[in-house]
């Protein structure tokens, strides 16, 4: 029979990695800031990289949360059929992120669409989110948190193309999305476009998108070389970091695919900041592995 | 491009001389203002009750910062600036009711605030935004808060601040905006960014 981790140790270790998540940004973002750094001509946008990447120190030695927006937080769960929690991860996951808010501490930013109300403690209607993927014949779970920025959300488009613009037209909305909203979403962004579906369907790809490591590619080839093409098109605008002129506008763009209906080229713009704050953690049995922020395993050792 | 050190309260004088690209360290008072702030603000100014902060002379700061209740006290952990865009359908009128003189944010203001800034005598300066342990550390502690009904991010924080910066000036008391002269300059480059995707 298999041992299982308890509830409550599983509830912790998933706040401890939201937490984390807060706190310390994966090493693939802070890879990228420090390269767009190093290769920035422009003194006043690498004045603007210097405070970010002192943020970054700052935030981890003093373990405070390096930006204050909690963001809106989505969890991307890939569970087994057979992983015991499946159930009781929604109860979980909330219980989790108020155990996050309260420890790290994390801003309070679930608000009622009606009242306006702000529930305190980072839960509310439909909040967190949670997006599943089942995966057959496995007992394992790997959860994914996001902390997904406010400012950096607003330039979220979804819109549904006649196919004779074709993927090219797609990419243009990204394009003038990018150029549109110059400093508001806190750049160098890193750009999700999905492409096919329905509107709903290509939006989520976008959102999705914004998970993958920067400078990971799609194993399509032909939509690597969109990934590709997409990012110099972005840094050719010269936006720069936080929109003061520059060489890096986007740290990286992901494109992700579904085939779609005969009669529509649906897409999907998402952008997050260069704040782009994940982490991911795997529960296999009784042990539960840290997969983006590695350092907590020897931690809690 | 000039540096300044300033200490609030801040006069229309003082900030009349500065340009676009100067970069400002201010210390003394700061208040935060967000959406729900802003309007209650104007609200209350409308129909002639009393303010429970004073704007006049010191610096709106747009955040929501990360708080922590300490006993009777509460601290800063994280503070960086919001996006000021939102704000926008406020703020001529927040400058011209208010009085407030250096307003921080991120991102960028419209027009109407850049028009405010030149006949009221306001700038607009930026912080890192992200860069929220950064700018926290310049607090040195939460004097008060009002509004705290309105949710902890959009309360009023009345905040005393040392050396808070560096704050670039985008907006000047000329009513010159940096980021509209740059979505300019960057609106060129758009052809070439298409013909890189084949358009």
């Amino acid at each position: 029979m298999l041992i299982m981790i308890s509830e409550d140790l599983l509830t912790n270790k998933i706040a401890k990695m939201v937490s984390t998540a807060a706190i310390y940004l994966p090493e693939d973002v802070k890879t990228a800031l420090k390269n767009a750094y190093e290769k920035e001509g422009n003194p006043v946008a690498k004045k603007v990289f210097e405070s970010i990447l002192e943020n970054i120190k700052v935030a981890e030695n003093e373990k405070r949360p390096l930006c204050q927006d909690t963001g809106t937080i989505i969890y991307y769960i890939k569970a087994g059929e057979n992983f015991p929690f499946l159930g009781k991860l929604p109860k979980i996951l909330k219980e989790a992120t108020v155990k996050a808010t309260v420890a790290t501490p994390l801003r309070p930013n679930a608000v009622d669409v009606i009242t306006g109300k702000n529930s305190g403690n980072n839960i509310g209607e439909n909040i967190p989110w949670i997006e599943w993927e089942i995966v057959p014949n496995s007992e394992e779970a790997e959860i994914t948190v996001m902390l997904k920025g406010g400012g950096s959300e607003a330039p979220s488009i979804a819109k549904v193309l006649p196919p004779g613009l074709g993927v090219k037209g797609a990419l243009k909305i990204a394009i003038d999305d990018v150029f549109e909203m110059g400093a508001k979403p806190c750049p160098p962004v890193i750009v999700g476009v999905g492409l096919g579906g329905t509107g709903d369907i290509a939006m989520k790809l976008a959102k999705k998108a914004l998970l993958r490591p920067i400078g990971s590619r799609n194993p399509r080839k032909k939509v690597a070389e969109l990934e590709d093409k997409l990012l110099e098109a972005l840094n050719t605008l010269g936006w720069g970091p936080h929109g003061v002129g520059g060489a890096t506008t986007a740290l990286d763009a992901h494109i992700e695919t579904a085939h779609r209906h005969p009669a529509t080229l649906a897409v999907g713009v998402a952008t997050n900041c260069w704040a782009s704050r994940r982490s991911t953690l795997k529960v296999m049995g009784d042990k539960v592995e840290y997969l983006t922020h590695k350092f907590l395993n020897k931690e809690e050792e | 491009m000039a540096e300044y050190h300033l200490t609030t309260p801040i006069s229309e004088e003082q900030v009349r001389k500065f340009r676009i690209g100067d970069i400002l360290f201010v210390s003394g008072t700061l208040i935060s203002a967000r959406d729900s702030g802003h309007e209650r603000t104007l609200e209350y100014l409308r129909e002639g009750k009393t303010l429970p902060v004073n704007f006049s002379g010191n610096v709106l700061y747009h955040v929501g910062p990360v708080v922590k209740r300490e006993g009777e006290n509460w601290k800063i952990i994280s503070a960086g600036p919001t996006t000021s865009a939102r704000l926008e359908m406020y703020e001529a009128e927040f400058i011209e009711k208010t009085g407030v003189k250096i307003i921080v944010g991120k991102g960028g203001m419209g027009e109407k605030t850049a028009e405010a800034c030149k006949k009221f005598g306001a700038v607009y300066a930026i912080f890192t935004g992200g860069a929220g342990a950064l700018a926290a550390k310049a607090v040195e502690k939460v004097e008060k808060v009002e509004w705290l009904d309105l949710g902890v991010p959009e309360a009023l924080w009345i905040m005393k601040v040392k050396e808070f910066g560096p704050l670039t000036v985008v907006i000047d008391s000329t009513g010159k905006n940096f980021y509209a002269d740059m979505k300019k300059k960057v609106e060129k480059n758009l052809e070439k960014a298409y013909s890189i995707i084949g358009l």
